[in-house]
C-alpha cells in the first residue's frame, strides 16, 4: 500500500520535478558557469576567463545606468501602486450597489497582456502625431502635439510607462486589499465609533491599515518582485527593430540584447544575470527585515 | 492486465508532457529522401513568401521545407545557431565576424567559383572574412532620403545637398501639421548609424582595421543631428517607423529616410511628386552616402546534410537567375545582388529607381564585419544621446572610440 502511495507520488509529481530541474535549476547552474568563461556565440565555452565578464560588466557604465533606472522604476511604482489599488478597494468597499460590477470592471484589465497593453498605448493613447489620444485632447487647448515615447527632456517617456503599468495591475491588487477590509471585523469600527473615533483618515490609520498589515506585505513583496521583473511593456513601448534607446532600460533588457541579441555574449549576459540576482537578494532580504516578515504574535 | 482510470491518466498526462516538450523546426523527421530546412525573415510584400515556397519545391535533389518567421529574426536565428533544431539553410543579416570564427556558419567560397566578380562587392565584402565567403547576398537593399517636391517648392526649398541645407531645409518645412523631416522614432540614432559619418567622409572602421571616426570634425558632424531635434523639425512618434513609408504619404513629414523597397508604394501614392537623396555630403572631406546591405544565403555548420544545403543555396542562388531576378523586382524593389542582373532590370533604368542605383554605384557604403553588435550598442547609444540629449559629441565619441577599438582587438585576436 506504502509503496502504491509512494508510486503514485512520482507520477503526479516526477514530471514536473523533472520540468523544473530541466528548464530552471540546470540553465541557471549552466549560466553562472558560463559567466566565467568567454562565450561568444556558444553555449560550450572553451576558454576560461575568472572574473573578466563581471569587472567588464560592473565597468559597463550602460548596465549601471539600466541598475539606477530598475532602482528608481521600483521606488516610485511600488508605493504608487500600492496607493492606487489601496484607495480602488476602500472605494468600492464602500459602494453599496453594483459592488460586483466595479470589483469585475477595475479587475479586467490585469486579464490583458502586457505586450497588447504596451502597444495600445504606443500606438493609440501616446501616439506621438496630432491623432494620438493624448494629443487629440492637448490639441482641445491648443497645445502642440508631444513625442510622449521619444522625448527626453521631460522625460514622458516614464508616464507611459508607468500608467500602463498601474492600469494593469492596479485592479489585481485591488482585489487583495478587498479580501483584506471584507475580513476586518465589524465590531471593531463599532467600538472605535463608541470611543469617539472619526470615521475617515483616524479609523483608516488606527483600525484599517493595522488590520491590513498581512496583505500589505504580501502586496508590497509581489509588486517589488513585480517590479524586478520588468521587461515586457518596456521592450514593447521603447525598442525598434534598430534596438533600443539608452534610456528607460531596465538590466533584463540590457542583457536580452547583450546575451541574445546579434552580440550572443553569453558569458557577459550571464555574469550580468548573476549580479541582478544578487540585486536582487540583496533586497529581499533586506525588505523582509524590515517588514519582520516571519514575525508570530510572540515576537511582539 | 486491467488499466484503472488512474493509470490511463498518468499514462496520458506524461505523453502529453512529452507531446508539448516538442517544436516544429521546419527539419522534420519522416518521409524518405534527406530534408533540408530553410529559414527566411517576414518580407512586408504580398507574394514572396509564396514564391520561395515555390522556389524551394522546384528543388528535386531533397524536399526543403521554408520556414517564414515573424519577429526579431537575426535574434532567432542567432539562438538556433546554437542548437541542433535549427535551419539547414537560413537567410542572415551578416553572418557576424563572431558566427564566423565561432564556426556556426559555412565557408561557401567554392559556390562562387567563376561568378564571384558578377556579385556586387560592396555587398559581398561584408560576408567575407580572410578571404573566404559566408553568405551568399541575395538581393541589394539600400536607404535613401525621399522628399515631397510640392512642400520644397512651397516653402521655397531646394533639395539639400549638404547637412547644413538637410537641417535648415527640415526647420523650413516644419509647421503646425507638418514636420521637416523624419529619421524614425528615435530620432534617427538606430537607421542613421554610421551614414553620418560616412557622409563627413569617416568610415565606421578603417581598411587597416582601426576605428575610422577618431577625429574632432566626426564629433561636429554628429553634433549637427541634434539641432534637428533642438528645432523640432523631427517628426517623433509616428505610428509606423522609418522602414514604412506612411508618415510620409499622410503629410506627416516632407522628408523622410526609408529603403528602396518603399519606392512602388511611394510612385503608387505620390505618382510624380517625390525624389530622392542620398544623405548629404558634411565638412571638406565629405561625400554623400547611402548604406546598403544585403540578406544573404548562408549554411548552418549544426546541419545535418551540410553538403546537401551548400548544393540548395549554388542552385538557387547562384545558377537560377530567374528565380533571383523574380524574387528581387516581382514583389518587393529590391536591386539584384548580381551586377548582370542589375543591368538588365527595366524597372530599375528610370526615375527616382534609377537614382537610387546610381547612388548605390557612387556612393553605397556597407557595414564592415569588423563593426561588431557590441561596437554599434555604444555608438547607437551615443548617437541617442547627442541627438536628443545634445551631450557633447566630442566626449561621446571618445567613450565609442575606446569601446569599439576594445572589440576590433578582441575579434581580431
Amino acid at each position: 500500500m506504502r509503496r502504491h502511495r509512494t508510486l503514485w507520488f512520482w507520477v503526479f509529481v516526477g514530471p514536473f520535478a523533472l520540468g523544473l530541474a530541466l528548464f530552471t535549476y540546470v540553465p541557471l547552474l549552466w549560466s553562472v558557469g558560463l559567466s566565467f568563461f568567454d562565450a561568444h556565440n556558444t553555449v560550450t565555452p572553451t576558454r576560461f576567463t575568472g572574473l573578466d565578464n563581471y569587472t567588464a560588466m560592473l565597468r559597463d557604465a550602460a548596465f549601471r545606468d539600466s541598475l539606477k533606472t530598475f532602482l528608481l522604476f521600483t521606488a516610485f511604482i511600488v508605493p504608487v501602486t500600492y496607493g492606487f489599488s489601496l484607495a480602488l478597494a476602500l472605494m468600492v468597499n464602500r459602494v453599496r450597489r453594483a459592488r460586483a460590477f466595479f470589483r469585475s470592471v477595475f479587475f479586467l484589465p490585469a486579464a490583458c497582456s502586457y505586450v497588447v497593453a504596451a502597444l495600445i498605448w504606443k500606438m493609440s493613447i501616446f501616439s506621438g502625431v496630432r491623432f494620438g489620444l493624448a494629443n487629440t485632447v492637448l490639441g482641445l487647448f491648443g497645445s502642440d502635439s508631444v513625442a510622449w515615447l521619444s522625448t527626453t527632456d521631460p522625460p514622458w517617456y516614464w508616464l507611459v510607462i508607468v500608467t500602463v503599468r498601474l492600469w494593469l495591475q492596479a485592479g489585481f491588487y485591488m482585489i487583495l486589499f478587498l479580501a483584506g477590509l471584507q475580513r476586518i471585523d465589524p465590531a471593531l469600527y463599532e467600538a472605535a465609533a463608541v470611543d469617539g473615533a472619526r470615521p475617515g483618515w483616524t479609523v483608516l490609520r488606527h483600525i484599517t491599515l493595522p488590520q491590513l498589515r498581512g496583505t500589505s506585505v504580501a502586496v508590497v513583496l509581489l509588486l517589488v518582485v513585480n517590479a524586478f521583473q520588468a521587461f515586457d511593456e518596456f521592450y514593447n513601448l521603447l525598442s525598434d527593430a534598430r534596438g533600443y534607446p539608452p534610456y528607460a532600460r531596465p538590466p533584463l533588457v540590457y542583457l536580452y540584447y547583450t546575451a541574445l541579441g546579434q552580440g550572443q555574449d553569453l558569458g557577459l549576459g550571464s555574469a550580468g544575470a548573476v549580479i541582478l540576482a544578487l540585486v536582487i537578494a540583496v533586497v529581499t532580504v533586506a525588505q523582509a527585515r524590515w517588514l519582520r516578515l516571519g514575525r508570530t504574535d510572540g515576537d511582539g | 492486465m486491467t488499466i484503472s482510470r488512474r493509470t490511463l491518466l498518468a499514462a496520458g498526462a506524461g505523453t502529453g508532457l512529452l507531446a508539448a516538450c516538442g517544436s516544429n523546426t521546419g527539419r522534420g523527421g519522416g518521409g524518405s529522401g534527406p530534408r533540408l530546412s530553410q529559414w527566411y525573415h517576414q518580407y512586408g510584400e504580398p507574394g514572396t513568401e509564396r514564391a520561395v515556397q515555390r522556389y524551394a519545391a522546384a528543388f528535386k535533389k531533397a524536399e526543403v521545407s521554408v520556414q517564414w518567421r515573424p519577429g526579431n529574426y537575426d535574434q532567432q536565428t542567432a539562438a538556433a545557431l546554437l542548437t541542433d533544431s535549427g535551419p539547414d539553410v537560413f537567410e542572415v543579416n551578416g553572418p557576424t565576424l563572431d558566427q564566423i570564427r565561432g564556426g556556426q556558419v559555412l565557408d561557401l567560397t567554392d559556390l562562387l567559383a567563376g561568378v564571384k566578380d558578377d556579385f556586387n562587392p560592396a555587398v559581398l565584402a561584408p560576408k567575407t572574412h580572410e578571404g573566404r565567403i559566408y553568405g551568399i547576398p541575395q538581393v541589394i537593399d539600400m536607404q535613401l532620403l525621399y522628399y515631397r517636391k510640392s512642400l520644397l517648392r512651397d516653402a521655397g526649398v531646394e533639395p539639400p545637398a549638404t547637412l547644413d541645407a538637410l537641417v535648415e531645409a527640415a526647420r523650413k518645412l516644419t509647421d503646425g501639421r507638418t514636420k521637416g523631416l523624419f529619421l524614425g522614432n528615435d530620432g534617427g540614432a538606430g537607421v542613421l548609424g554610421g551614414t553620418p559619418l560616412y557622409a563627413a567622409g569617416f568610415p565606421l572602421v578603417t581598411d587597416d582595421g582601426r576605428v575610422g571616426f577618431d577625429d574632432p570634425a566626426a564629433a561636429r558632424t554628429l553634433g549637427k543631428l541634434h539641432r534637428l531635434y533642438a528645432d523640432e523639425s523631427l517628426l517623433l512618434g509616428a505610428p509606423a517607423d522609418w522602414s514604412d513609408p506612411s508618415a510620409f504619404l499622410q503629410g506627416l513629414t516632407a522628408m523622410q529616410w526609408s529603403g528602396l523597397w518603399a519606392l512602388p508604394r511611394v510612385r503608387k501614392e505620390l505618382g510624380d511628386d517625390f525624389g530622392v537623396l542620398p544623405f548629404p555630403a558634411d565638412g571638406s572631406r565629405g561625400r554623400p552616402a547611402v548604406p546598403v546591405g544585403a540578406y544573404g544565403a548562408a549554411v548552418s555548420a549544426r546541419s545535418r546534410h551540410k553538403e546537401l544545403a551548400k548544393e540548395y543555396v549554388r542552385w538557387l542562388w547562384v545558377r537560377r537567375t530567374d528565380y533571383q531576378k523574380d524574387f528581387a523586382l516581382s514583389y518587393g524593389f529590391h536591386i539584384p545582388a548580381r551586377r548582370s542582373l542589375a543591368a538588365e532590370a527595366a524597372p530599375l533604368r528610370e526615375g527616382p529607381a534609377a537614382d537610387a542605383v546610381r547612388f548605390t554605384t557612387d556612393h553605397g557604403y556597407a557595414q564592415p564585419l569588423l563593426w561588431t553588435p557590441a561596437g554599434q550598442t555604444a555608438y547607437q547609444d551615443a548617437l541617442s544621446r547627442i541627438i536628443k540629449g545634445g551631450a557633447d559629441p566630442e566626449r561621446e565619441l571618445r567613450a565609442v572610440v575606446r569601446k569599439v577599438t576594445e572589440e576590433i582587438g578582441r575579434v581580431r585576436k
